[in-house]
């Protein structure tokens, strides 16, 4: 690192120019980078500052400038509120639910494929589990909720079918984030097992015939050569998933949910906009979002600096 | 390599096929049942293809008041964000890709912080209100205008060419809006091609945004105004529970069928050259890691 650090330096005195030399040389470079930075600097950064109405008691009339500071107020009322210990709780199992269930299913997927010799049967399965993840969340959502519903949806025409009761699923919590974890694999099962196809093509196939030399069976070959093979990938795809751990996705779920569930599915992302843009409490929704950011910013951070102790390669 | 048929084999073809007929079997059968006759939904006996074949369902949903507008709005917001996003972000891309710009390094982290930590739900649409383009077309389209994943890929797609196309360019005397123009932007047309699509579809699907910040009707796009139909439904089916009064529900919910597959159309004619892009730009940002 430091070595490299003093080739860089010395390339610099060699080319021997300064910094406002580098800047006029590369003006248009730099022209060309105006739209872009200030598109970042107008809606991605400057609404960072809007963050301070976390502190403050927001007024629409005021403006973010001369509301009054509160300082923390907003944190207590939620840390000691009621609903705290209930979202945290949601957010933690339909986060570790989705690391337990749905993290592996790609990987299961594309090992199962990889064992397929048919060329164009691979081709025609990929293709079918792919098209989930085109598909928008609010159709996905009206599909779940059509399949669910009570009186003529599918899953229910099947349970009478065999004799048993229909089941209002959606109204009931505790079924929430098995339809919510079930959705999810089968949107982004497919999709998700890219990745791991393109690790599993990647491995020498040297590796295989040596493996096959000495004996193996395809469950060796799969265990001691494509595992191992892919190993890297799945380590940091699964350092990734523990670091967005509380940043559970609220899109999908804000078309699924309804006050009946809340119990079970209403998290953190879900309640900080049902609060901040349905009933306009912005100042509690955006210390709540702070909250959530803080703590998902920490988990990625360490995420991030196992993996590049681990794997040698990190997200940045 | 021995071609013999194992009962691994067998396993594993049986449960991949099935659950490929599982992915897809919703998507039959939103299309089966948005041709089916309101009785045959009713009965619940839709199961692969119509019954009681009609059409009135795309009759009623052409009917409806500002489906049109709707479908017209979503594919504004798509072709226009999607020019918008790309120009973005080629003008951030581009010049980061080259290793001699000082400060390269300080803008690049500025962008990927953005990937971990943002505004926010409330503070966003606080600056929305604050700039003025809150219900505005042109806000919702230029206050989305790049993504940082893309923004990597395109980046990275830059950096692989090779410098030595741009120096001997430089040599003729070619400035470097010049360069960027002619040569490097036809040469990324591959990566360009895959994070327009990767825009194209984020544009299409997206409702959340455009539900918060736009509230005139003639403005919304399609997903927004089939959430509505969605919710409405499902409000009618709360009803079911409760015993009222229903007769006129399930003629609505092959309209919803309809109005889905109306929504999917687009994503599927797309779906092969998608499908094709989107696999090349997951292992290009697999590979980057």
């Amino acid at each position: 690192m430091s070595s490299r650090a003093k080739v860089g330096k010395q390339k610099n005195i060699g080319t021997n120019r300064s910094l406002m030399s580098r800047i006029i040389r590369d003006r248009q470079l730099y022209l060309i980078l105006i739209p872009f930075l200030l598109y970042y600097i107008i809606f991605v950064y400057k609404p960072m500052g809007g963050i301070l109405i976390a502190f403050k008691d927001y007024s629409v009339y005021k403006g973010i400038a001369d509301s009054p500071w509160v300082g923390l107020k907003y944190f207590e009322q939620f840390f000691n509120g009621e609903y705290f210990v209930r979202l945290l709780r949601n957010t933690s199992l339909i986060s570790l639910y989705t690391i337990i269930f749905s993290f592996p299913a790609p990987l299961i997927l594309a090992l199962l494929l990889n064992e397929v010799r048919h060329a164009k049967f691979k081709s025609a399965i990929q293709t079918c589990t792919y098209l989930p993840h085109f598909i928008s969340a609010v159709v996905i959502a009206g599909l779940v909720t059509n399949f669910l519903a009570p009186s003529n949806g599918l899953i229910n025409n099947i349970i009478r079918m065999f004799g048993g009761e229909s089941i209002y699923f959606l109204t009931k919590p505790e079924y929430f984030r098995t339809i919510y974890i079930l959705m999810n694999i089968w949107t982004e099962v497919g999709y998700g097992s890219i990745v791991y196809i393109a690790a599993i093509s990647a491995i020498d196939m040297q590796l295989y015939e040596a493996c096959e030399i000495d004996g193996g069976n395809r469950f060796t070959k799969m265990w001691h050569v494509t595992l191992p093979g892919i190993l890297p990938t799945i380590v940091t795809l699964f350092i990734i998933a523990i670091g967005g751990f509380l940043n559970v996705g609220y899109e999908k779920i804000i078309l699924l949910y309804q006050p009946a569930t809340y119990e079970t599915a209403d998290i953190i992302s879900t309640y900080v906009y049902r609060i901040g843009i349905e009933q306009a409490n912005y100042s509690m929704s955006t210390a709540v979002n702070l909250f959530n950011s803080v703590i998902g910013f920490i988990l990625v951070s360490m995420a991030n600096y196992i993996s590049n102790k681990v794997n040698d390669t990190g997200l940045w | 390599m021995k071609k013999k048929f194992t009962l691994f084999d067998v396993i594993n073809y049986a449960l991949l096929t099935a659950l490929a007929v599982v992915t897809i079997y919703p998507l039959i059968y939103i299309v089966a049942a948005s041709f089916s006759s309101v009785e045959h939904i009713n009965l619940g006996d839709v199961w692969f293809y119509p019954k009681g074949f009609t059409t009135s369902a795309y009759g009623k949903v052409f009917e409806r008041e500002g489906i049109w507008m709707a479908y017209l709005n979503s594919f504004f917001y798509m072709f226009v964000g999607t020019a918008v996003c790309l120009a973005v972000t080629i003008c951030g891309a581009y010049p980061l890709s080259k290793k001699r710009l000082a400060g390269r390094r300080l803008i690049n982290i500025f962008v990927v912080f953005t990937m971990w930590f943002s505004a926010g739900v409330v503070p966003t649409f606080l600056n929305f209100k604050s700039l003025g383009l809150l219900n505005s077309r042109f806000g919702y389209i230029i206050g989305f205008a790049c993504a940082a994943y893309n923004f990597i890929l395109l980046r990275t797609y830059f950096a692989s060419i090779p410098e030595s196309l741009e120096e001997a360019a430089m040599i003729d005397g070619a400035s470097d809006f010049y360069i960027m123009t002619r040569i490097f932007v036809p040469l990324a047309l591959p990566s360009l091609a895959t994070i327009a699509l990767f825009y194209a579809v984020d544009k299409w699907n997206g409702y959340l945004w455009a539900m918060i910040l736009i509230t005139d009707d003639t403005k919304l796009p399609l997903q927004v105004v089939l959430k509505k139909l969605i919710v409405d439904m499902s409000g009618k089916m709360d009803n079911v529970a409760f015993g009222v009064d229903t007769s006129n529900m399930y003629s609505e919910e092959t309209v919803m069928y309809a109005t889905m597959v109306f929504a999917i159309l687009p994503m599927l004619v797309l779906y092969p050259f998608v499908q094709r892009y989107f696999v090349k730009g997951v292992m290009l940002g697999a590979v980057k890691g």
